[in-house]
């Protein structure tokens, strides 16, 4: 399916049921407070769903010097995404960097799934019925689109913001080459060095963080992050359930509304007039519940999913300096150890210095990005619980009413 | 709560009870026999109900402490600990009978925590306000209320005495016992060897406690005696007034409303002494259940006028009902549907000119049918809602928990309050589940029970006229007889065959006029019952979404209380 913004609709078919509805954009879910910068914006201004890939159209508008044009646009996929921050995460030169975190692989297994279950069971219900769960996954599955699109697109903005990161080559070639980057998705082989790598990282990842950093900031962080990240995950799970009991629930009342209508129909009684009434009251309801599961799914699990990303990046960076750490101490014991037995003291003395610089190095920029990444993280809660609250208070407004309304339209007949 | 381990002497073996009857019979109390004080006593000893922090139900105790001379010091039941008393020191008991309930004309409601909360504050002045529209009619209200737990017998606690002359040891003993009716003497005597065995009921939880329901009446027909009256009457009280009718009415073409549905399960965790949140619930939905049972039955003009139904609502003491197990509501039920669907399985075409009991028949099987599923639907409401209401709960602590580590002041606070708003929300679900259930589920039980009543009466209509058509032919049998009595000239059997022939021309006669009167009758009850049930879910469908609007309300404060403090994070 496509899903347009500013005016570029599209219609969408897929898996034969043919959707043929228009998809149009709704501004994006910014889970971060990112100042842009007219030297270089980025946005996805389109997307595709096709069978097993979504293919986003990457939109660019710079005025800096090293882009053949001012605004042009690319084709992405998710694969290629994973390529860039896997660069950067492997670039010894951001060390001391938060890297943004990749945006999550789109998932619509669950969603195809439920479409292909309707699509067996058209013979055992109603066509009512069978045309309301359609839109109703039709709705579930441009919710999950725009998601999907939503988080490919942060992880852009945040490069883009990001002073160094910015100017990464390897992120022009990504915004700018206007053919498939042949970054193919990572083999058996590949995939099993991964996990490895993943062992042995978390295992020194132990150690380093046993050691006691000297710098009470540091020190601090280490703690907070990691209580921190351990509580959003939690939290992000929690939240997770939360919501799905919500449709759950919003599901059912459909179910109730579909079966009201039926009763209705049976006759042309003054209750099963009643009946209709209620069974369209209870459709509006659940839409209305509907809409309040997917903005607490938005404003609230996403943030929450975000932050959980963040806060595993930012715990990185601390790995990373950590491990700097831990080689610049064991490069002065080197040293130390050359100097007493006077021997290779220049090979030492240069081993010596270089960790040194790269510990300060990345100290000095790891300090930056978790202040910075306070600050964003503040703000991105700020907005989001704001909007959260306003929509929710939305919702119940427009619910209260609905309810009056019917009530004093469904009593005042009898 | 288990019961204790028993000790090692062991004549005794536990008999519990015969669960086949959810509401076992409890058998005489034996210490009270006869003595009964206040003006109200009810058909069952109230034994006092110890007085457990935990026990819902122990409201209406009265502050005196069971006598039973077993001393309830322990923390547990009426289990004693090591405790020298000898129980005989306190062989003159003396139970408190008078319950604190019995004078106070309206004890407070058990703070039951499923009771559908404001909503159901409000059911009982709408439920007045229906009655007082239908006062034209008839003039009766009633309410089913303080459903209270009567115990009777307990862990027990007896003790041996050896009445031997050698020595008076005392072992205590501490049994879970239960008895059946069996038990009609005051005082079980045991021997064994010399020793003798008293035992001392005590009150309190037990296999044997039952619930016992206040029934009000207010009406002003003065077909009773008092203006506004109430009695206690416990569960098979109900089955047996719904048999008694059964019996009665339902072969005229009557429909009969069914009580609640007997539950081994749910009733032997309350008798067990569980106060639980699903316990409770089951009370409360019982409670509520008995409630709409007895409404219905006052709804209708003829049951109204049964003697059975007046002694029911206005007798202090009402006879036990013995033969509830053999007939729960659906027993019954079923017992008559079977006769009537084998009726129609006999394809009887009945040739009517008036179609409209066939129609009427379809409506009402395929509105049973319709009712059935909404039903299953709307549980799967109430259960999801629950879901929803348990992860709301756990989601509020985790929020708290982040809460607690976010460094930035303000928006920790923001996340506590959001936890608290979260915690709220969680009290929003529930009392929305309640409703869904109390509200929408029992209406949709209620009706898909009914209208298997409907269904019933219908099948008895059928069995008349198929006894009315067998009259027919017996007689047309008979005239044959007759008349080749004649041809064969036997005129001493001829009499018995003309004595024959008028008796069944007077059953003919009997039995058309049987089916005619039924006929009528079905006809009137079922346009009484679709009234009914027209107006029935109209209300209770009001009630259910005035819950879902009182829920917005909710959700709108507890929003706009927070949207300040989300934007005053900095």
């Amino acid at each position: 399916g496509r899903g347009g913004r500013d005016g570029m609709n599209g219609s969408e078919v897929w898996m034969g049921l043919g959707f043929g509805r228009d998809m149009s954009w709704t501004p994006r879910a910014v889970n971060v407070d990112l100042q842009t910068d007219a030297t270089l914006q980025v946005d996805i201004s389109d997307a595709l769903s096709e069978r097993d890939k979504v293919k986003f159209t990457v939109h660019t508008k710079s005025t800096l010097p090293n882009f053949k044009q001012n605004e042009f646009s690319v084709v992405r996929q998710h694969e290629e995404f994973i390529w860039l921050h896997d660069s950067f995460v492997e670039n010894e030169d951001y060390a001391g960097y938060i890297i943004p975190p990749a945006p999550p692989r789109p998932d619509f297994d669950a969603s195809r799934e439920k479409l292909q279950k309707l699509g067996e069971g058209e013979g055992s219900m109603t066509k009512e019925e069978f045309t309301k769960m359609k839109q109703e996954l039709e709705a579930e599955y441009l919710a999950i689109f725009k998601k999907t699109v939503a988080m490919h697109e942060v992880f852009l903005c945040r490069v883009a913001a990001h002073p160094v990161l910015k100017k990464d080559l390897n992120f022009h070639v990504f915004l700018e080459y206007n053919q498939d980057l042949s970054v193919r998705g990572k083999n058996k082989k590949e995939k099993l060095e991964d996990f490895f790598k993943n062992v042995v990282k978390s295992a020194d990842g132990v150690l380093v963080a046993g050691v006691k950093d000297v710098d009470d900031f540091f020190e601090h962080e280490k703690t907070f992050l990691l209580e921190y990240h351990n509580r959003v995950k939690d939290a992000s799970l929690k939240s997770d359930k939360m919501i799905r009991s919500h449709k759950n629930a919003a599901d059912d009342i459909n179910r109730i509304s579909s079966s009201l209508y039926t009763l209705g129909t049976q006759d042309s009684t003054d209750v099963c007039k009643f009946f209709l009434k209620v069974s369209e009251l209870l459709e509006k309801t659940r839409k209305i519940e509907a809409r309040v599961a997917a903005d607490e799914d938005l404003k609230l699990a996403d943030l929450l999913k975000y932050y959980l990303r963040e806060s595993q990046a930012a715990k990185d960076l601390l790995y990373r300096r950590g491990r700097a750490l831990v080689d610049y101490e064991n490069a002065n014991k080197a040293l130390d150890k050359a100097r007493s037995k006077n021997k290779d003291v220049l090979q030492a003395e240069t081993g010596q210095q270089l960790c040194c610089h790269k510990f300060e190095k990345i100290s000095e920029s790891a300090k930056q990005e978790l202040v910075d990444f306070k600050t964003r993280r503040v703000a991105a809660f700020r907005k989001n619980l704001v909007e959260l609250a306003e929509l929710e208070l939305k919702h119940a407004k427009g619910h209260l009413q609905l309810l009056q309304s019917c009530l004093g339209i469904l009593k005042g007949d009898t | 709560m288990n019961p204790p381990p028993f000790p090692d002497t062991a004549e005794q073996e536990p008999v519990f009870s015969d669960m086949r009857d959810g509401d076992s019979d409890e058998g005489e109390d034996i210490f009270l026999g006869s003595s009964k004080t206040g003006a109200e006593s009810p058909s069952v000893p109230q034994l006092n109900i110890k007085a457990e922090t935990t026990d819902l139900f122990a409201e209406q105790a009265s502050s005196t402490a069971p006598t039973v001379g077993l001393g309830t010091g322990g923390s547990s039941n009426g289990v004693q600990s090591d405790d020298d008393n000898d129980l005989f020191s306190d062989a003159h008991v003396e139970l408190p009978t008078e319950n604190a309930s019995s004078s106070t004309p309206s004890g407070p409601r058990p703070a039951a925590t499923f009771i559908p909360g404001t909503a159901d504050m409000q059911t009982k002045s709408m439920e007045q306000l229906e009655e007082e529209e239908a006062k034209d009619t008839f003039d009766v209200d009633v309410a089913v209320t303080n459903p209270e737990k009567v115990g009777q017998f307990t862990p027990i606690h007896f003790s041996l005495h050896n009445v031997s002359h050698y020595q008076s040891s005392t072992i205590k003993f501490n049994l879970y016992l239960c008895f059946n009716n069996v038990l009609n003497n005051a005082i079980i005597p045991f021997h064994h060897y010399n020793w003798k065995l008293y035992l001392f009921l005590s009150a309190g939880d037990g296999m044997h406690a039952f619930m016992a329901y206040r029934v009000s009446t207010k009406s002003t027909l003065p077909v009773f005696r008092n203006k506004e009256f109430s009695v206690k009457r416990r569960f098979s009280d109900f089955l047996g007034l719904y048999e008694k009718l059964s019996i009665k009415q339902s072969l005229q073409g009557c429909i009969i409303p069914s009580p609640p549905e007997k539950s081994v399960v749910g009733m032997t965790k309350v008798k067990v002494g569980k106060d639980d949140s699903s316990s409770v619930e089951f009370v409360e939905r019982r409670r509520a259940a008995l409630e709409r049972y007895l409404q219905r039955i006052v709804a209708h003009s003829v049951l109204l006028q049964d003697p059975d139904v007046r002694e029911f609502l206005e007798r202090d003491e009402l006879p036990r009902a013995v033969n509830t197990q053999a007939l729960s509501g659906a027993g019954f039920l079923k017992m008559i549907n079977k006769a009537s669907d084998a009726v129609n399985k006999m394809t009887i075409k009945m040739n009517e000119s008036d179609t409209w009991f066939e129609d009427k028949f379809q409506e009402v099987e395929n509105e049973e049918q319709q009712l059935r599923k909404l039903h299953i639907v709307v549980d799967s409401l109430v259960n999801h809602r629950k879901e929803l209401c348990g992860n709301t709960a756990v989601f509020a602590k985790s929020m708290a928990m982040l809460g607690n580590s976010e460094d930035n002041t303000a928006l920790s606070r923001a996340l506590s309050q959001l936890a608290e708003v979260e915690d709220k929300m969680e009290q929003l679900h529930h009392d929305q589940a309640a409703s869904d259930f109390f509200i929408l589920a029992e209406l949709l039980a209620d009706y898909v029970r009914l209208l298997g009543t409907v269904r019933g009466c219908f099948g008895q209509r059928m069995r008349a006229w198929q006894r009315w058509q067998e009259a027919q032919s017996t007689l047309q049998r008979k005239r044959e007889a007759e008349a080749k009595l004649l041809w064969a000239n036997k005129p001493d059997k001829l009499q018995q065959a003309k004595e024959d022939i008028t008796e069944w021309e007077s059953r003919v006669t009997q039995y058309e006029r049987d089916f005619d009167r039924i006929s009528v009758t079905v006809r009137k009850e079922v346009l009484q019952f679709e009234k009914e049930k027209a107006k029935d879910f109209k209300f209770q469908i009001y009630k259910y979404l005035e819950t879902m609007l009182q829920s917005q309300q909710r959700l709108i404060k507890f929003w706009e209380a927070f949207l300040p403090e989300a934007k005053a994070i900095a």
